[in-house]
């Protein structure tokens, strides 16, 4: 029997972000910080130099981490490392790559390296995941190669709304899309400017054709179960974490609260005595230019 | 029949769709109480250490150690990790196959990879069970190895149900074993459209291999 092996395949790629469902993804800066995400049941971390609500704070431009940030969390745990590049830098993205990072996140937290177009993810053999705000948005980043979806929400501010706004958006298009007829579709393609192979893929299957985790100001265990209970696959925690009082306690709280999500005695009591959570700041006293959700086209 | 999908974290879903297609009624398995009543249990794909905290975490382990000496468990990639003896570095583990596994064998995702694996069982089960829907004859499994472990070591009373070929064409490492009413697949079944091992899986709930 011929026996080939196919590396770099959407199937592969695609299915990483399957054995991811149902987990929390946490945002680390530091070898130590990965070690308590992974030992609180993280299903992956996301190695960063500062967590979004610092890079708010600090202002700048934000770029891909020092990879001897990157890989001294890669060293640390035995879970998959996923990493930023900047929204079409994809020299970034080819640094990463060669870094040996499970998951690249073209992400809206670091400055655009380019206001039109998105990096060709089809090009790598690793897999990458990317934000959205909506359906049409979702679909054109699958149109470029994103094996895995994440709604943006709006990061570093510790408030759900706008991971709640963008989750509606995607979940609620999808469910009008199934319902549609046929001949309604190539208009709704044209519509929500999305690829129309992709739309129809979409309305076959009743959902998105990739794994799709919520983003973007979760910071409690109920953040996470709402978002869960929304329809989301997974999620993921940045600042919401190492922001808090007591992040090893949180992190179990939000992993546990993740996985029995429609349980309410149980999410009330892993939300029991958790310390202070992070402080926050509400995404509707953000200006404009401070609304990181927007970038990405 | 009701069989169980351990739905802690992981690709669970993709495992209740396979036992869904083959007329099954899957439930999914998230606390002790959930296992009463099911013929057998699949452990999905995930990530093991999450799974295995969560577990200890809800008081699954005994539970499922127990359910394990009368029915049938499953478990591919993380649940094959899950179930056996030795993962090589400290996580909790059910212990129930005498195996060891190697976590993240073959390198990180940039190394995963997909191939087509000869499983004499399979042949077996579907001439066994006449149950079988696909072509006659032995054709090979499509095995999707995601950050896949392998199974370095089997016990004496493990049957080695698929290799990845060896250097040279020669037998390679162990990538499915089966002990008694547990298996173990290091790819995912779940993934590939082939329902075969979800077929062996209900034949070993129905006692019939």
């Amino acid at each position: 029997m011929e026996q080939e092996q196919q590396v770099g395949t959407v199937a592969l790629k695609r299915g990483l972000a399957q054995m991811l469902k149902g987990g929390v993804i946490m945002d680390v800066v530091t070898a130590e910080q990965a070690r308590i995400a992974e030992d609180a049941g993280a299903v992956a971390v996301m190695a960063l130099e500062r967590v979004p609500a610092d890079i708010r704070v600090h202002g700048g431009v934000a770029r891909m981490s020092d990879p001897e940030v990157i890989l001294a969390i890669m060293d640390a745990v035995s879970i998959p490392v996923m990493a930023k590049c900047r929204i079409g830098h994809f020299v970034e993205a080819q640094i990463l790559e060669a870094l040996g990072v499970d998951y690249v996140d073209e992400s809206e937290v670091l400055t655009p390296a380019d206001e039109e177009h998105h990096v060709d993810k089809h090009a790598y053999k690793i897999p990458f995941v990317c934000g959205c705000r909506n359906l049409g948005e979702a679909l054109r980043r699958i149109g470029e190669g994103a094996a895995m979806i994440r709604t943006k929400g709006e990061a570093g501010t510790g408030d759900v709304v706008e991971a709640v706004r963008h989750a509606r958006s995607v979940l609620g298009d999808v469910r009008r899309l199934i319902t549609m007829a046929d001949a309604e579709v190539m208009a709704f393609a044209k519509e929500i400017q999305a690829p129309y192979e992709l739309v129809k893929e979409t309305k076959a299957l009743g959902r998105l054709p990739v794994v799709n985790f919520a983003a973007g100001g979760i910071a409690t265990p109920a953040d996470a179960a709402l978002m869960m209970q929304l329809g989301v696959d997974g999620v993921f925690v940045g600042s919401g974490i190492f922001k808090s009082g007591d992040p090893a306690r949180r992190a179990k709280a939000i992993v546990e609260a993740t996985t029995h999500f429609r349980d309410a005695r149980l999410l009330a009591e892993v939300s029991r005595n958790l310390g202070e959570p992070m402080v926050g700041r509400s995404a509707a006293s953000l200006s404009e230019t401070e609304m990181l959700a927007g970038r990405g086209w | 029949m009701d069989l169980g999908v351990l739905a802690l974290q992981g690709d669970f879903a993709e495992h209740a769709h396979a036992l869904r297609r083959l007329g099954h009624n899957p439930v999914e398995v998230r606390l002790p109480r959930d296992l009463e009543g099911l013929a057998g249990l699949i452990i999905p794909g995930g990530e093991s250490t999450t799974i295995g905290k969560l577990a200890v975490k809800y008081g699954l382990m005994q539970p499922l150690r127990v359910f394990a000496q009368t029915r049938p468990i499953w478990g591919t990639c993380a649940g094959a990790i899950f179930l056996s003896q030795d993962a090589r570095r400290p996580q909790p583990l059910l212990g129930l196959m005498d195996i060891t596994v190697a976590r993240n064998a073959f390198g990180r995702q940039v190394d995963s990879f997909e191939t087509d694996l000869d499983v004499p069982a399979l042949a077996e089960v579907e001439a066994k069970t006449a149950r079988g829907n696909g072509q006659p004859g032995p054709r090979p499994f499509h095995g999707i190895f995601i950050r896949a472990p392998l199974i370095e070591r089997a016990g004496p009373g493990v049957e080695v149900l698929a290799r990845l070929p060896g250097p040279g064409g020669g037998q390679g490492p162990i990538v499915a074993a089966r002990q008694g009413r547990l298996l173990a697949t290091a790819f995912h079944p779940e993934l590939a459209a082939d329902d075969r091992f979800h077929r062996l899986f209900v034949s070993l709930a129905r006692g019939e291999v």
